[in-house]
């Protein structure tokens, strides 16, 4: 108000001292109204006659008068958080001026690594999803709130099942055997990958309702801050907070059905029996085939997979006491799995308080959140069971294996019975008798003190204390006559661990406008430390009488594993005249995986930043409302995912299991462990180019990136002269792996009317990978490195592509088993005639968002897809009448493709069985009704139905094309899920 | 002004202990493992190592079944990098003895005889065998004299410890003689060679021909004396048993025939105190750890304690189906895994092959000829090795798979035959009626009676003798090729080079290639010729 006042005085005295030297000079008086598109006068908003310093603002109506010396110059209308207008005034004498808003996200902060700025001032590529835009729906683990939100950023689930892991790539993976996961930073805290036992993922422990945002670094200039473990970008997630004010509770309710979208194209139980019938007089262990053959009509699948319900509950509180805005939240989650027995509860809880002290000099931002997950887990070989095994067979029979059906045999003479050792188990069996249940604890949080010093208050010092804590415990539960483990006599074995992690950090930072040469200086000098220690528990294999497994019994009860960094890092930003602004960042990291010689690594960047709509040429500009390029360059390095101590030299001992006879005592082997002194760093050098854009207010705006990362000195398992260490491969530094790719977003309201909005969001990225040296010397006739037996790293090719030989056809078009293309022309088909084709990584990865409302509804829907991705269909590769036709004395089910391939032994590694798994999905649609006020006006009321997983187009042949890493082994199906919400606010 | 004060202190104060929490916090170390330092400086220490060097040829891990200390890439079943297996996968399915019937393009191109050096089985032995090498070298880079003085250990142990060292040396003696023989000319490493990044020199199959004989020599007299180490040790008269072998093969390794001297080492251990045992089977039954008057050195698997599917666990189990009775039969109620059975040529080689004259021969279900060599029913199983004790009764096992039975590395009978086959080349310190007396005490004891004596036998005897009595052994490939029949057409087997009557293979193949991965990885090897 004192400001307005002030305003409004200089206005009275500039119109009552200045005003006869206008009158003398024929001057001309303009009045109006200045208001925003909604009619809603904009007070203070100013006008200034351009190229000139005269100038008003308008008044509490938004109202404003000006002299103008002659009609010929030009009125610049302007408001913050508004477009600007020029306007030449003519002959007229009232102009009544509407400015455009401009888009939040203009002004929008988002956090950077270690501080926050603005996002038109961001130098480095960096994308930002609110809550708003999260997906939508019963999303039960984090990241799944921004799959397919931001250009070149993959989640893929790794599974159907409640609270399933995903694998998040930001611009393809880095490294071919360090972690190719990003950081994940929770409110300033960066989480360790330490794996909790009995969590399915340790990022479920966190309630998707508590996050406010994730804020995505891509390129150097963002990540570098971050160091060494930058190199697979960054992602900050930033939970709710408290609001000063009245408090205002939060409630909302999910209910969801999960139901089973596709099944397993397996062979009738009609079709089988056929097909058994005709293979005549053939014998299979001392029986005919035929002779097998069960009277049910059974649909395993069907068996296995249920309609699935799921809750979600959660309930917050925010507001302040006593001037502290405080936030808590509990949730309740439970999630039934569709394949039977899959069940997972959560219980969430946090409070978060953000106290501003000491005359707004101390800032403090405290937050304590935590989980607890019970989960039980469905055993998952039944869900390949169910494809192989008889249909013919009934569920129930009367057998010693509990009462399921089970391929076995009965010794005529002492009625011993025993079971068919190689056959398929009952799949249901597998899920009633299998009991794997867990209790996860976890809890994380930080403190956050943000000091502006008093006597420079230019001057922040931060210190943030973190932790996340959790306990994982678990017991998996088998009955002794449980065909499934049989041999051990059932099993009751616990498994255990916990992890401690500890984050401390401080810097300093100074942000300086200087006037007097128009600059802005920005700088930040920090430590931090960062410990993650696991203790995992190792237990004997206990059968289910209570008896112990001889030689199971561990030789030591826990192992703690624990890796420590120690960093130091510093910033500047320097910015001038608010258009050019040149970043710099360094990073020292210290890594207690590497040897006092090698730990240390030094991680750079730069980037220039040229926001061109400042200029002015652009500044009036009514189509332009931003306009940046943005340059970068850096280094990021990369040490997780790697054993703790591989560059240690050390002895441990052997297990009780494996212990060598002298005389007749056994002793544990004292074994050297392979280690490499000199073991260091990955590095990954980033360039990047981009352009944000607005167009219209910003109405349209989005990004353009270019990036070229090269990654050298590749924490890479590779052979290693035989003779010179304790194994045939190590860890050590070797290769170069490049990715380079284009990545563009755009963000459209192409309708805004009181009435409607339809907002529009798409993006597509393409990365291309490629290794281009996987080994210490040259040779161009090695193949590479095997994955698994299907696919290879080879230089000069996509990681993990595809190793196959190259099937032939018949004239109409079939398979031929067993023969294939000669590749490199020598007369013999073997191992040299194997190929490169295709990879996993898809070229294209593309998202399409958009909402519409009218009134009080909206609809929304989120569709993603990939292109260019190959799948090595390996449940197909099962399809052989050698399985149903075994001589292992039981019958197999297969799928229907036996009934194209006609395959009898297999073709385990011809390409026939690589697909191209390019896809389109729906991944959400959703109706909502937003009430309003209800009930006297005082509860908020809004309703939305919800589909998620609506359909898929694709012409893979499995159940689901998304499948990281590209081979398809009988996948949890990821379920079509209905959700109906309510949600409250009080 | 005071709250401000105390602000700042408090800062001022965090960052003074964050910044102290300094670098030192950076040496990690792993809770379960010693320093090396730490694991010599007892003798306890040095036995655990001790067991290590032993271990890397009768396990697969340190860390149980699941696990390889190899790390060969590809390869995903750790079974199969256990040096036995591995040993008798390259001696045995490249032979007539054997023929497996998994679909898997590496195990199936040693009977085609045509592998490449891509081939995962033939990495898992070259791997297994320098990895023993490499446990060995650092046991005796730790256990010379200059790094044992100072220790103050008692001169008991110093003794005990001179032994170890004696044993490791031939160990690795040993697995050189397994890469001269399969790979002619493997890279070079002692003691002498650091850990880490280096790359070893290849060694011609001559001069490692000299350093496996010459250190053999050198160690005679730091081992115990035959029969009085501990059980599974080397002692003495292994050393001189794999002089003799060595010997035998001597022509193939360098050109240069040594009969005569293989005549004098395997005479060295038929003196001294070995008999054979009354029943032949019971070699190769789960207690042939018991009063074994026979084998002269043997690698010791348990069922609990020393678990590896590898080993006989893989003999045994590969060579049964699922059928309920035969698996209890042999002592394996878990079941069969369906691989390995023989080619007709080796059940051919005892005339009647029922077991009711010659009781060496041990087959079982199966047809003798063989349609497909993807089907288990083609081709008679062999029962040389069960896991039933002598007395018929089974011994424990936790899952009905893992077996108790020992390998026999070394044992009597092949001494007789190298005897035998050196006397009758011509080698000269042997009498043709001591041989033709060891003939016959190997066929007295095969036939339990005199029935299957000779008076005379010529060279091709012999070679068909070894086979009666060493098949499924781990011989059969070094024996052929001594006989000049490996890759040649004038000695034919059921699918032999993938023909089904059998056919020649070009005479490369005798010798295995380097692992393709080692000849990237260490640039000094040559490949060997054909490859």
């Amino acid at each position: 108000m004192k400001v307005k006042s002030l305003l409004l005085i200089a206005i009275f005295y500039l119109a009552f001292v200045f005003a006869p030297a206008y009158l003398s000079a024929q001057s001309t008086t303009i009045t109006g109204q200045i208001t925003n598109e909604k009619g809603e006068q904009l007070p203070g908003a100013s006008v200034q006659v351009k190229g000139s310093t005269k100038g008003a603002s308008a008044d509490l109506n938004g109202k404003y008068s000006i002299t103008i010396p002659s009609k010929d110059v030009v009125l610049v209308f302007s408001n913050s958080g508004y477009t600007v207008k020029e306007i030449k005034p003519g002959n007229d004498m009232v102009l009544n001026i509407q400015l455009a808003q401009l888009s939040e996200a203009m002004n929008e902060v988002v956090v950077i690594g270690y501080g926050t700025a603005r996002k038109r001032e961001v130098t480095g590529s960096i994308a930002t999803v609110s809550a708003k835009d999260f997906q939508q729906g019963t999303i039960t683990t984090p990241e799944q709130l921004i799959a397919g939100k931001v250009a070149g950023v993959s989640v893929t689930s790794n599974s159907g099942s409640p609270g399933a892991g995903s694998v998040i790539r930001i611009r393809g993976g880095a490294s071919l055997n360090a972690s190719n996961d990003p950081l994940i930073v929770v409110d300033g805290v960066p989480l360790s990958g330490n794996n909790i036992y009995g969590a399915s993922n340790s990022l479920s422990l966190i309630n998707p309702n508590d996050i406010a945002s994730f804020t995505i670094l891509k390129d150097a200039a963002a990540t570098a801050i971050y160091g060494s473990r930058a190199s697979n970008g960054v992602i900050l997630i930033v939970t709710k907070k408290g609001k000063s004010g009245k408090p205002v509770i939060n409630f909302s309710t999910q209910v969801s059905a999960s139901k089973l979208v596709k099944k397993a194209d397996v062979v009738s139980a009609a079709d089988f029996r056929k097909y058994v019938d005709s293979l005549g007089t053939g014998v299979t262990g001392n029986r005919a085939f035929k002779e097998l053959l069960g009277d049910a009509n059974t649909d395993w699948q069907d068996e296995i997979y249920k309609t699935a319900i799921a809750t979600d509950n959660n309930l917050s509180i925010s507001g302040s006491v006593k001037n502290i805005p405080y936030r808590v939240s509990v949730g309740y989650l439970n999630q039934d799995g569709i394949l039977r027995t899959d069940n997972l509860q959560r219980f969430s809880g946090g409070i978060s308080l953000s106290p501003v002290l000491l005359d707004n000099h101390l800032k403090i931002d405290i937050n304590v959140r935590g989980a607890i997950n019970n989960s039980r887990f469905a055993n998952g070989n039944a869900i390949s069971s169910a494809v192989y095994f008889d249909p013919t067979q009934p569920v129930r029979a009367n057998t010693p294996f509990g009462g399921y059906y089970e391929w076995y045999a009965v010794d005529a003479g002492t009625g011993s019975v025993t079971l068919n050792k190689l056959a398929p188990r009952n799949p249901v069996a597998l899920l009633n008798l299998f009991h794997n249940t867990s209790i996860v604890k976890r809890s994380y949080g930080n403190a956050q003190l943000d000091y502006k010093f008093h006597f420079l208050p230019d001057l922040h010092a931060n210190l943030n204390l973190g932790y996340d804590v959790a306990k994982g415990e678990g017991e998996i539960k088998v009955p002794a006559y449980a065909a499934q483990n049989y041999l051990d006599s059932g099993q009751q074995n616990k498994y255990g661990n916990k992890i401690n992690n500890k984050v401390a950090e401080f810097y300093l930072n100074y942000n300086k406008t200087i006037t007097a040469i128009n600059s802005n200086i920005n700088a930040t000098a920090g430590y931090g430390y960062y410990d993650n220690l696991s203790t995992n528990y190792n237990f004997p294999n206990i059968r289910a009488n209570g008896d112990t497994i001889p030689g199971s019994k561990p030789k030591y009860l826990l192992d703690k594993p624990q890796n420590t960094l120690i960093s130091y890092y510093g910033r500047l930003i320097y910015t001038y005249n608010t258009k050019y602004i040149l970043a710099a960042s360094i990073r020292t990291d210290g890594s207690s995986r590497f040897s006092p010689i090698t730990r240390w690594g030094t991680f750079p960047s730069v980037a220039f930043t040229w926001r061109i709509n400042q200029e002015k040429m652009l500044l009036n500009s009514k189509t332009f409302s931003d306009l940046k390029l943005r340059l970068s360059y850096g280094v990021t390095g990369n040490q997780d995912g790697i054993y703790n101590y591989p560059y240690l030299g050390v002895y441990s001992l052997s297990d009780n299991a494996s212990r060598v006879l002298f005389g007749d005592t056994y002793y544990n082997m004292g074994t050297p462990a392979a280690y490499d002194a000199g073991i260091r760093w990955e590095q990954t050098s980033t360039y990047n180019a981009g352009i944000d854009y607005g167009f219209l207010g910003n109405r349209i705006n989005g990004s353009i990136d270019m990036y070229f990362k090269k990654t050298k000195d590749l924490l890479n398992t590779i052979p290693i002269p035989a003779g010179s260490n304790f194994s045939s491969t190590i860890l050590t530094n070797v290769g170069n792996v490049e990715n380079k790719g284009v990545e563009f977003q755009v963000n459209a309201t192409p309708v805004r009317t009181k009435r409607y909005t339809w907002d529009v969001s798409f993006n597509a990225a393409y990365n291309d990978s490629k290794i281009t040296n996987l080994t210490a010397t040259k040779d161009s006739t090695y193949p590479g490195t095997l994955i698994g037996s299907i696919q290879i790293n080879s230089v000069g090719y996509s990681p993990s592509a595809f190793y196959v030989y190259h099937q032939q056809y018949n004239k109409s078009g079939q398979p031929i088993e067993g023969v294939y293309a000669d590749v490199n022309g020598d007369g013999i088909i073997n191992q040299r005639d194997l190929y490169r084709y295709q990879s996993p990584a898809p070229k294209f990865v593309l998202g399409f968002s958009t909402q519409f409302s009218i009134d009080k509804w909206s609809v929304s829907t989120v569709l993603r897809a990939n292109l260019g991705n190959y799948m090595f269909n390996n449940l197909a590769t099962g399809a052989l009448q050698s399985n149903i036709f075994n001589s292992l004395g039981y019958l197999a089910n297969t799928l229907t493709e036996i009934q194209k391939s006609g395959f009898y032994y297999g073709q385990q590694s011809s390409d026939y069985f690589v697909q191209n798994a390019s896809f389109l999905k729906m991944d959400n649609l959703q109706l909502a009704y937003n009430a309003g006020k209800l009930f006297g006006d005082k509860v908020g009321v809004r309703i939305s139905a919800n589909c998620q997983n609506v359909f898929t187009v694709t012409k893979y042949t499995g159940i689901d094309p998304e499948i990281y890493g590209g081979v398809d082994n009988a996948l949890y199906p990821r379920p079509r899920i209905y959700v109906l919400g309510v949600n409250l606010q009080f | 002004m005071k709250q401000k004060n105390i602000f700042t202190t408090t800062i001022v104060l965090s960052v003074a202990v964050l910044l102290g929490a300094c670098t030192k916090d950076l040496d990690r170390k792993p809770l379960n493992s010693n320093t090396s330092e730490l694991q010599y400086s007892t003798p306890a220490g040095y036995k655990q190592v001790l067991a290590k060097v032993y271990g890397s040829y009768s396990l697969v891990s340190s860390t149980g079944v699941g696990n390889f200390d190899v790390n060969v890439a590809g390869i995903t079943d750790a079974g199969t990098t256990d040096f036995i297996r591995a040993y008798w996968n390259l001696q045995e399915l490249t032979t007539d003895e054997a023929l497996c019937a998994w679909n898997d393009v590496n195990l199936q191109s040693f009977h085609n005889l045509n592998w490449t050096s891509s081939n995962i089985f033939i990495n898992a032995l070259y791997a297994r065998s320098l990895f023993q090498v490499t446990v060995c070298n650092e046991f005796i880079r730790e256990s010379s004299d200059e790094k044992l003085a100072g220790k103050g250990f008692p001169a008991a142990d110093l003794e005990d410890i001179k032994h170890y060292r004696a044993e490791a040396r031939f160990l690795r003696a040993f697995q050189y003689w397994v890469l001269m023989d399969l790979f002619g000319n493997p890279p070079f490493v002692t003691e002498n060679d650091p850990i880490g990044k280096y790359i070893p020199k290849q060694i011609q199959r001559k001069d490692l021909f000299n350093y496996v004989e010459a250190e053999l020599k050198e160690i005679d007299g730091s081992l115990v004396s035959p029969k009085q180490n501990e059980y599974g040790r080397a002692d003495q008269a292994a050393g001189w048993a794999l002089l003799a072998r060595l010997y035998l093969n001597a022509e193939v390794y360098t050109g240069t025939a040594r009969y005569a001297d293989a005549i004098t080492y395997s005479s060295k251990v038929i003196g001294s105190n070995y008999t054979l045992l009354p029943h032949f089977k019971n070699l190769f039954m789960a207690d042939n750890n018991v009063g074994n008057t026979e084998n002269i050195l043997s690698i010791a698997y348990d069922a609990t304690n020393a678990q590896n599917y590898g080993g006989t666990t893989f003999l045994i189990c590969s060579s049964h189906g699922t059928n309920v009775d035969d698996n209890k039969k042999y002592g394996i109620p878990g079941g069969g895994w369906l691989g390995n059975r023989s080619t007709k040529s080796l059940p051919l080689a005892f005339g009647d092959y029922s077991g009711n004259a010659d009781k060496r021969a041990m087959f079982s279900s199966g047809t003798l000829e063989i349609a497909s060599a993807l089907n288990f029913n083609d081709g008679l199983s062999v029962t040389k090795f069960s896991n039933v004790n002598s007395d018929g009764t089974t011994p424990y096992s936790p899952n009905g798979v893992l077996v108790n039975t020992d390998f026999p590395l070394f044992r009597l009978a092949e001494m007789y035959l190298v005897y035998i086959e050196a006397t009758k080349r011509g080698g000269a310190g042997g009498t043709a009626a001591a041989a033709l007396g060891y003939f016959n005490k190997l066929r007295q004891r095969g036939y339990e009676s005199t029935a299957g004596n000779v008076t005379s036998y010529t060279l091709d005897d012999v070679l068909n003798e070894r086979q009666r009595e060493l098949y499924w052994e781990g011989f059969r490939r070094t024996d052929l090729i001594r006989f000049g029949r490996f890759t040649s057409a004038t000695y034919l087997w059921p699918w032999k080079a993938g023909v089904a009557q059998g056919a020649g293979a070009d005479a490369h193949y005798s010798i295995f290639p380097i692992p393709s991965p080692e000849i990237i990885s260490n640039t000094n090897l040559a490949q060997n010729p054909g490859y």
